[in-house]
């Protein structure tokens, strides 16, 4: 039972590792790629955190990653840096800089407290209403973003960010995200989360919040993804647009092709779809394969993307790995199953 | 802070009716399908979109609008029920939101198949672009095409009103919105509606399509993204179960993005989808049946 357990633990990790280690391999550019995936495993564990324990839905993720990345762009560019791109900031945020380590932090800090913010009255909703209420949030947040320049560049691009976001950086950034995951499903938290998943008028009835429950859950989701923003601006130059409905619609995705329920499916997902993502965009700028010369032209990523997730939907709903933790097959006890098949 | 001084003259007024106009079109498109399968369309702006390109292929081709017209109608039509064969259909037993997630997945893969097949630069559908000449109202210069909305959106509304109200496939489509299961224990027939259901608002995105390609000629991969996700909000404001204050909440947006987008300078202008998905935020808190609806009629959703 322990050993399954801390099978449950070790399979994402080892995941993550694998994919550091082709990282390690293959050559500089590709390694942008595999970086790249890390941090998308970051915000996808943070999404299984909150969609897949709770089975709400949410599109509004995408905006704690934006508020990270803008928290730890801001902070963390040189002073002299900034006049030219964030000519409007507030005094205080354009005199100070801080460093890698901090900046993370205060990321992570920044998109659990705005989390809180939203989640306050937010989690009151569930089914359709969260759903939109959620991408009213993302609406909400890259409108203000795009313009308020007194909070960062605007329209503009976070260049002169330090790239500090390395293969080592983001491996264990996505290490961090599995462990404080398993963590939080392990704990009461998390057990009483699922619980309402399951079937929430009897978690009611034993006396669960399932609005208390949900909110724990979103703010420690909320600062995974602010986490994963402050590793995503520092990988490379963020803008608005970057942090939107490419990125909402990418990471769901994964989430789904992946299976929601479980931390190995959103890993899974996260570098599987990672994976064809990246052979696409080298594909969208020629590649050659098998001998021959393939050249796909731009918007293949998505079309591909769309289709494989519309595909799992309908042919395996729970994804690719049935929503359920990893376990080694033989290992299962078969007794149970006899007994449960009745 | 400056006070917005309101600098509204006629054009800008009637320019926010038509918009007004079109968004209820849209908003009855959506609510319609919303009312029998539960279902928010998110790709619902990529069939206008689809249309639109309809109507650029053939301008392109120099075509006549008598070609052009139907085939947006065609092709809007045809993607509309294929989407519903493909999709949507193996979905209907999953959870509203799992189909929210598969229409956004729709959503996306047409727009880059779009973007595939014609580019990111975006095509001219200039067919009915003499409509965008001013005409002369009691010396007041009113663009055609606001006019034009105005007509068409009645139009389309009343006739919709009386296949509502009037037909047995109308009663049987309220029956589906109301309590689709008990409809169906009484005899209606549940494909048969939904198709009609399909094919109406599919019909009403042609519609759409050819109005928002003389305001705005040039057809990109995105076209009509924004305007769905305006028209969804304005939806929930007026009460997604229910048609008429759908419509009434598609109405209220297009005329207050139109009157504030036209009237307010850009600098205040530019935070109006804030306020309006703050707006559609509450509504979901405070009144989630919607604003134009009565009490007792409230939207059912609790866990």
């Amino acid at each position: 039972m322990r050993r399954a357990l801390l099978l449950q633990l070790l399979a994402p990790l080892a995941l993550v590792a694998l994919a550091a280690l082709v990282g390690t391999l293959v050559s500089t550019s590709t390694e942008t790629y595999v970086i790249n995936a890390l941090v998308n495993v970051v915000i996808v564990v943070a999404l299984y955190v909150f969609i897949g324990n709770s089975g709400v839905l949410s599109f509004g993720h995408i905006s704690f990653v934006a508020v990270g990345a803008w928290a730890a762009g801001v902070l963390s560019m040189p002073v002299e840096e900034k006049p030219a791109i964030m000519p409007h900031l507030f005094g205080l945020l354009g005199e100070h800089t801080v460093g890698n380590i901090w900046s993370l932090a205060l990321a992570a800090a920044v998109g659990a407290a705005y989390a809180l913010v939203v989640g306050l009255p937010l989690m009151r909703l569930s089914g359709l209403g969260a759903g939109i209420a959620t991408f009213g949030v993302l609406e909400i947040t890259h409108n203000v973003l795009r313009y308020w320049e007194k909070i960062g560049p605007g329209l503009n691009t976070f260049s002169a960010v330090p790239e500090t976001t390395g293969l080592l950086q983001a491996s264990l950034g996505a290490a961090l995200a599995v462990i404080v995951a398993f963590g939080y499903r392990r704990m009461r938290f998390g057990r009483l989360l699922s619980a309402t998943r399951e079937d929430a008028a009897a978690a009611r009835a034993v006396g669960v919040s399932v609005y208390r429950q949900r909110l724990v859950a979103f703010v420690l989701s909320g600062a995974l993804a602010g986490f994963a923003g402050g590793l995503l601006v520092h990988m490379l130059p963020v803008n608005t647009e970057s942090v939107y409905l490419d990125l909402t619609f990418l990471t769901l995705a994964m989430l789904v092709i992946g299976g929601a329920t479980s931390l190995w499916g959103a890993v899974v997902g996260a570098l599987a779809v990672s994976a064809v993502d990246s052979f696409l965009a080298e594909a969208e700028s020629g590649i050659h394969l098998f001998g021959r010369s393939v050249d796909f032209p731009a918007g293949t990523r998505i079309v591909v993307v769309g289709a494989l997730m519309a595909l799992v939907l309908i042919l395996r709903p729970a994804g690719l790995t049935g929503g359920r933790e990893f376990s080694v097959p033989l290992a299962r006890p078969r007794r149970l199953l006899t007994k449960f098949a009745r | 802070m400056t006070v917005a001084v309101l600098n509204i003259d006629w054009q800008t007024l009637a320019d926010a009716t038509g918009l007004g106009a079109i968004y209820a079109l849209m908003a009855v498109g959506i609510g319609l399908v919303f009312g029998v399968l539960r279902l928010v369309n998110f790709a619902y702006g990529q069939l206008v979109m689809a249309g639109a390109y309809a109507l650029a292929f053939a301008s392109e081709h120099g075509w006549s609008l008598w070609v052009g017209i139907p085939l947006c109608f065609a092709v809007v039509v045809t993607l509309s029920m294929l989407m519903d064969r493909i999709v949507f259909r193996p979905l209907r037993t999953q959870s509203p939101a799992v189909m929210l997630v598969a229409t956004f997945a729709v959503a996306f893969l047409l727009q880059s198949i779009a973007l595939l097949w014609f580019g990111p630069l975006g095509k001219i559908a200039s067919s009915l672009a003499t409509l965008n000449q001013p005409v002369t109202v009691s010396g007041v210069d009113i663009r055609k095409i606001a006019i034009v909305a105005i007509g068409l959106g009645a139009l389309c509304l009343l006739a919709l009103v009386l296949l509502l109200g009037r037909t047995r496939v109308g009663l049987h489509m309220r029956a589906a919105a109301m309590d689709f299961r008990t409809a169906e224990l009484l005899g209606v027939r549940a494909g048969r509606v939904i198709g009609a259901a399909v094919v109406i608002s599919g019909v009403l995105a042609a519609i759409v399509a050819v109005m928002l390609t003389v305001q705005n000629p040039l057809v990109t991969p995105d076209f009509a993204l924004r305007d769905t996700i305006l028209v969804l909000a304005g939806v929930v404001l007026g009460g997604m179960n229910r048609l008429v204050p759908a419509t009434l909440g598609g109405f209220a947006i297009g005329f207050a993005s139109g009157l504030l987008g036209g009237a307010l300078p850009t600098n205040q202008s530019q935070y109006l989808p804030s306020f309006l998905f703050a707006a559609v935020i509450l509504v979901l808190l405070f009144r989630p049946g919607g604003l134009f609806t009565r009490e007792g009629q409230q939207a059912v959703e609790r866990v």
